[in-house]
């Protein structure tokens, strides 16, 4: 699995509108909705339950970036979806900094191997400073979609 | 990486030579060592002294970082092997055996055989 294979890229925002966590959540999950990755039917709820994790959780990691994720029996295919925010969303994050990118996770609920496939590739590429640099210096939705492709093929070398 | 009951044999903290504790679990809940887990598996090592780290076949990590500790992806079955050194290690490997093995990180298990020592 590459990072590529689960962004939609369509879906990418490169700078939210929302500068609240729910605001946030919810402008990616809708826009994963008009590109048909979840119907649009099913984008509420699915935010909600997005939300609803994040509550009992919080996934802004620190350094900036935060994973919003939720398994949903909506959710038909692992897809993940990205948005920059220059000015910072509070996600009550691990270090109390605001967060700048987001990369939200949606999976379905039978395929939890492949949830955490998923995982790993995003994590492994935010563990890394150049990476977290790039996706937050991103202007636009091109600039974003090379960020990824330039850490996929970092991973192939 | 698949699972095999019969190859597994319930951890037991061990001291190595150079006085480091180690053990090797493996991930039972069926969701394997996804966030909520592998945070409460962070949270837990940080409560301790000692420098623990957590391997796969592949690589290893920092026990106190949940950035690593979500890239090592284990799924349910899947062996890890946890290190400490330091003042506190054997308590610090016993207790995060505990958390993953016996407590399960309170999840449901992938099965019953998976759950029982052996």
């Amino acid at each position: 699995m590459r990072f590529s294979d689960i962004v939609c890229f369509e879906a990418v925002i490169a700078q939210l509108k929302a500068t609240d966590r729910d605001g946030a959540i919810r402008e990616l999950v809708n826009a994963l909705g008009r590109c048909g990755r979840i119907s649009k039917a099913s984008c509420q709820k699915i935010a909600r339950a997005v939300i609803k994790r994040e509550d009992e959780a919080s996934t802004g990691i620190g350094r900036g970036v935060a994973v919003p994720h939720v398994k949903h029996s909506d959710v038909k295919e692992h897809v993940a979806v990205i948005g920059c925010s220059s000015e910072g969303i509070n996600f009550v994050s691990l270090d109390k900094q605001p967060v700048y990118s987001v990369i939200l996770l949606l999976s379905p609920t039978d395929d939890p191997d492949r949830h955490l496939q998923a995982m790993e590739i995003i994590f492994r590429n935010l563990q890394k400073d150049d990476f977290r640099r790039f996706l937050r210096q991103a202007q636009t939705v091109e600039d974003i979609r090379e960020v990824i492709l330039d850490a996929d093929e970092d991973t192939d070398e | 990486m698949s699972f095999d009951s019969e190859q597994h044999t319930a951890g037991r903290a061990g001291a190595m030579s150079n006085g480091d504790y180690q053990v090797e679990v493996v991930i039972k809940n069926a969701d394997g060592l996804h966030m909520r887990p592998a945070m409460q598996f962070v949270d837990l090592a940080g409560s301790f002294r000692s420098d623990i780290r957590v391997s796969n076949a592949q690589t290893g990590v920092d026990a106190k970082s949940i950035m690593q500790m979500t890239m090592l992806a284990a799924t349910a079955g899947t062996k890890l092997r946890i290190s400490a050194k330091g003042v506190d290690a054997q308590e610090a490997v016993e207790a995060l055996r505990r958390l993953v093995e016996d407590e399960l990180f309170k999840e449901r298990s992938i099965g019953p055989d998976c759950a029982k020592e052996g």
